[in-house]
Formats: structure tokens, C-alpha cells, sequence
């Protein structure tokens, strides 16, 4: 990781990957499906995407590596979900809200005392990032997001996609601590049950 | 005695804020007799990790060189 390198390569003979209209179309591709998964609205989206990758091309120069260009222009996206996400707070109900009621999943995991269902107690994964490699898994990963409800899956992807602190995300969705805990709680619940049921139990080819 | 439902809920919240002393205690205590908790607190790291390379997308860069 030595910037001086990088610097140094700054030149015509490294810019020539923007040309290629695969180099863009492909990051186009993979910005769509991020934008996708988290707005959950497909114009929505397609626009973020659109403006994010305008505002980039226009300093498009100042990139010497594709794999920077990539990293800024996912930043450039990131800021304008947050804002989209922001402006539609309002779409999100009082009953959609985490509160501290008994959720759905509880009973089907736990028992009345509060442990585990012997069928539903979660196993050791082997080597869990072995998975990441393997394209079947990611397929597996995205489906286990989708079927997260939509409310979940927002906060969860503005706290660990975005990357965002629980303040942060608190105060753009008006959320209480304690609110935010519980439907981060619910979200990585379902997902830790889906991967396991979908992949880690044997699911896999 | 926490049970399972409770130990869950602070794995989860370990990743958003940090745990108290009281907590930790009790939470370690489960964890060392509940293998079922164990693996989950083992995952909810996993499963951050994997979040990370999901949104950076770096599992399936092969941007042409």
C-alpha cells in the first residue's frame, strides 16, 4: 500500500481503464445491486447511481488506479443513500419501529424460558470465511438480506454496510437507542438463522 | 440467571456499544456453560465481517485489467 507508487503511477498509461466500457459498466452493475438492496426501489436507486457516477467522472482525472476511482465513487454512492434514506424516514410507521414487544422469530427459536430450541441451537460454522470465496455463497447471502423485513434491513445496512454509528443512525431515522439495539438484534437473528439453514447446515453443494 | 434470549441480545448489542462490567460477567457465564450462545456470539463477528466484503464488494472483483 505505498502511496508513492500509486502517485507515481498517475498517468496517461494507468487511465487507460476508464475508457473501457466494461471497467464502467461492470462498477455501474455492482453499484445498482447495493443501492437495490437498500433503498428497495429500483428508480430510487438507478438515480443514486446515475449521480454518483457523474459526480465522479467529472474528477475522473484524479484517479491514477481503477480500484480508487471504485472505492470514491461507492463513497459518493453511500452519501447519497444516506440522504435518500433520510428524506423518506417519514415513510417508515411508529408500528414498523423496533419496540420492545415479542417478535415473531422469538418463539420459533426460543423456548418459553427463553433458551433454545434443541433443533434451532446454532452450530459451530467450520471455517466461515472459507465461505466468502465462493460465489454460491454470496447468492445465498443476498437472498437471506432480501427476505429480511424492510424495516430491519435498512438499519441494518446503514450500520453495517454504511457503516454508520448507532448515534448516527438514530438521529437520521429518529430512533431511540434502545429502538435501534432491538432491531439490529432482530436483523443479525434472522440472518445468523438464514446463512445457517441456507449454507451452513449443508445447504451447499 | 440469564438465559439465552437475554445472552443473544447483548452478543447483538457488543458490536453497537460497548458492554458494562455487569454484563460481561454475567454474559461469560452463559456463554461458558451454552455452546449454542458460544457459536452465536462467534457469528455475529462472522456475520460483520462478511458484511463488510459484501458492501465493498470485494468478492467478486474482477474489474478487467
Amino acid at each position: 500500500m505505498s502511496t508513492d507508487v500509486e502517485m507515481g503511477r498517475i498517468g496517461h498509461e494507468s487511465d487507460e481503464g476508464f475508457d473501457d466500457p466494461c471497467f464502467i459498466s461492470k462498477i455501474r452493475e455492482e453499484m445498482l445491486k447495493f443501492a437495490r438492496l437498500q433503498l428497495r426501489d429500483e428508480g430510487m436507486a438507478e438515480d443514486a447511481v446515475q449521480e454518483a457516477l457523474l459526480a465522479a467522472h467529472r474528477n475522473i482525472a484524479k484517479f491514477g488506479r481503477k480500484s480508487a476511482f471504485k472505492t470514491w465513487v461507492f463513497a459518493i454512492l453511500k452519501n447519497k443513500i444516506i440522504d435518500l434514506l433520510r428524506k423518506n424516514q417519514r415513510e417508515v410507521s411508529v408500528s414498523q419501529l423496533g419496540n420492545e414487544e415479542s417478535d415473531v422469530m422469538d418463539e420459533v427459536l426460543f423456548n418459553q424460558r427463553g433458551y433454545w430450541h434443541a433443533d434451532e441451537r446454532p452450530i459451530g460454522w467450520s471455517m466461515p470465511m472459507e465461505s466468502v470465496k465462493d460465489e454460491q455463497f454470496w447468492l445465498v447471502f443476498e437472498t437471506c438480506l432480501n427476505a429480511l423485513p424492510e424495516n430491519l434491513a435498512r438499519v441494518f445496512m446503514m450500520r453495517e454496510f454504511v457503516e454508520l454509528e448507532s448515534d448516527e443512525i438514530c438521529q437520521n431515522l429518529g430512533l431511540t437507542t434502545s429502538n435501534l439495539h432491538v432491531m439490529l438484534y432482530r436483523s443479525r437473528l434472522r440472518l445468523r438463522e438464514c446463512l445457517e439453514n441456507k449454507w451452513f447446515r449443508g445447504g451447499r453443494e | 440467571m440469564m438465559n439465552c434470549k437475554q445472552a443473544t441480545r447483548l452478543l447483538s448489542e457488543s458490536l453497537d456499544r460497548p458492554l458494562s462490567m455487569k454484563e460481561k460477567a454475567t454474559l461469560a457465564m452463559h456463554t461458558s456453560m451454552c455452546s449454542g450462545c458460544r457459536n452465536f456470539g462467534k457469528q455475529m463477528g462472522t456475520i460483520r465481517q462478511m458484511s463488510k466484503q459484501f458492501a465493498h464488494e470485494e468478492h467478486n472483483d474482477s474489474t478487467p485489467d
